[in-house]
């Protein structure tokens, strides 16, 4: 009879599916995007760079954490697998999309919905919060990706 | 035009038969045509991304000037915008315009293999499974909520196309549908089932444009010529508070307000402004119909109605064949599929059979002045209004 040792297991990390988008505080997660320093208008995904104003001269953004809260704005359930770079689940379950308002931010951040909510679990207008979920895994990881779930957990 | 189809042969195939075509109905030889302007398909390796010189060494080579344009959906456009402007600014009298395509099978994916983390287009498929249907999907479900559209409505979108292109020699797709067909479908991206969104396809249009003074010159006269009044290829502006592909989020609008007209209002706007026309001169329309719904939404954005009151005037019957404006008596994506690079051109050719009475089995009566729109990935668009 063999024994494993614990250095023998390979160790699950967690790791965000796209770096620098979200932060990873399982409690209360948040969007990363930027603000302009200059006229104060948002921008997600976070970036490098310029304003995307054309009418300001900024060349730089700072980072910004943005609100946790929104209302939908539309919202879909994709009913077959997306084609790569999308991993989908094998043996694949339809998922749900929501398109969030956010209203500090005057912006509509798309993303997915956590797995067993589907588009008859929603409607516009509906306030969903910002929460993590797994993507997918492999061999070494859990890909972790930002969700909007119904706010207060209510289906 | 060669017919759309789904062969997977190669796509200069496809635009050769196409080229032929339109340099027969001009009646000149192809060593007579000063420039080539090509639009590009970026599914078919170098040969697409340079259309133009890909189909002047087809026809062979002749010294003629060329261009090549990517603009996605509006290529096409963008192309005749070219050729157009070589024409207008005295450079070159006579021109072709050329777009063809050979497209995969299912959903499109971004172009290109290996992980492109800083691109839009992969970081949608990637991270969110943002297919395209997805997007034409959060608009149909506002139409619902805002407007009372219902899935039926949708489905005589397609009932609708699917009898005007019955006919018509060039479409892919020629059977009637009745709304249960649609409606009964299997659900792709809710609330769109697969008879509301268009299939990808095969095949090629082109064009001959020339100068009034070639016209003449050639011809002996202009009557009964169709004139391009106008060309509209706006980029949107800041802030574009629509989730428009590939985005995965729109712009802010918390300091600087939405402009007054959305992004897709203004793209036929632009083409009104140039011509000195607006939306009572209209006559009949060609539109994108990547998805029953959105057909709905250009009728509101090209000005055939007020915002919210697309599902009253296609229940009116007015964008029906024999109505008051019809809308996509070509058949429309609905019968074609979508072949990027040749779509936008294929649409100025119903325009322009339909001016001269040539679009048998699908004739709009009394047809004088038309326009087309569309919109692409990337802040493309464009809207073309042809009239006699």
């Amino acid at each position: 009879m063999t024994t494993l040792s614990p250095s023998s297991v390979p160790a699950i990390t967690r790791k965000p599916i796209v770096e620098g988008w979200f932060t990873m505080d399982e409690a209360a997660p948040s969007l990363i995007g930027c603000r302009c320093p200059s006229c104060g208008t948002f921008v997600f995904p976070p970036r490098s760079g310029d304003c995307p104003s054309p009418w300001c001269e900024s060349e730089t953004l700072e980072q910004t954490l943005l609100s946790r809260t929104g209302r939908i704005w539309s919202y879909t359930e994709n009913c077959y697998a997306p084609p790569l770079p999308y991993v989908a689940a094998e043996p694949y379950e339809p998922y749900a999309l929501a398109a969030v308002q956010l209203e500090a931010e005057g912006m509509i951040v798309l993303g997915k919905v956590p797995s067993g909510i589907l588009a008859s679990d929603l409607h516009v207008g509906m306030e969903m919060q910002l929460e993590l979920d797994i993507s997918h895994r492999d061999d070494e990881h859990e890909y972790i990706v930002y969700v909007w779930a119904p706010a207060g957990g209510a289906k | 035009m060669h017919p759309w189809g789904k062969w997977g042969r190669d796509f200069t195939e496809y635009g050769m038969v196409a080229a032929r075509a339109a340099l027969a109905d001009a009646g000149i030889a192809w060593t007579d045509v000063q420039y080539v302007a090509g639009a590009d398909t970026i599914r078919n390796g170098y040969p697409g991304f340079v259309a133009g010189a890909t189909f002047a060494q087809k026809l062979g080579w002749s010294g003629v000037r060329i261009s090549s344009s990517y603009a996605a959906c509006a290529s096409g456009a963008q192309a005749l915008d070219s050729a157009r402007a070589q024409i207008l600014a005295g450079l070159c009298d006579v021109a072709l315009v050329i777009g063809a395509d050979t497209t995969p099978k299912g959903f499109f994916a971004p172009v290109g293999g290996g992980d492109r983390k800083s691109d839009p287009d992969w970081q949608r498929f990637h991270v969110l499974g943002a297919t395209n249907p997805v997007y034409f999907a959060l608009f149909a479900r506002r139409r619902m909520d805002l407007y009372g559209a219902t899935a039926e409505d949708f489905a005589q979108v397609k009932v609708k196309n699917a009898k005007h292109g019955l006919h018509n020699p060039n479409a892919r797709f020629k059977r009637e549908y009745t709304a249960e067909d649609v409606v009964n479908s299997p659900v792709v991206s809710d609330p769109l089932r697969l008879l509301d969104i268009c299939a990808t396809s095969d095949g090629a249009a082109a064009m001959i444009v020339c100068s009034m003074e070639y016209a003449r010159r050639h011809l002996g006269s202009t009557n009964g010529l169709c004139r391009v009044k106008a060309v509209g290829t706006v980029t949107p502006v800041y802030p574009q508070s629509m989730l428009e592909l590939p985005d995965i989020a729109s712009d802010s609008t918390a300091v600087i307000p939405a402009p007054v007209r959305s992004y897709k209002d203004s793209i036929a706007w632009s083409a009104y402004e140039q011509a000195g026309m607006g939306p009572e001169d209209i006559d009949l329309a060609e539109v994108y119909d990547l998805s029953t719904a959105l057909e709905l939404d250009w009728y509101e954005h090209i000005g055939l109605c007020a915002h919210g009151e697309a599902e009253q005037l296609l229940r009116s019957g007015a964008t029906t064949i024999g109505g008051r404006v019809p809308v996509n008596p070509s058949g429309g994506l609905a019968c074609f599929g979508e072949a990027i690079p040749a779509q936008a051109i294929s649409q100025v050719c119903e325009l322009v059979w339909q001016i001269r009475g040539q679009a048998v089995g699908r004739q709009v009566e009394g047809a004088r002045v038309g326009i087309t729109a569309n919109q692409g990935l990337f802040g493309h668009g464009s809207s073309v209004i042809v009239a006699r």
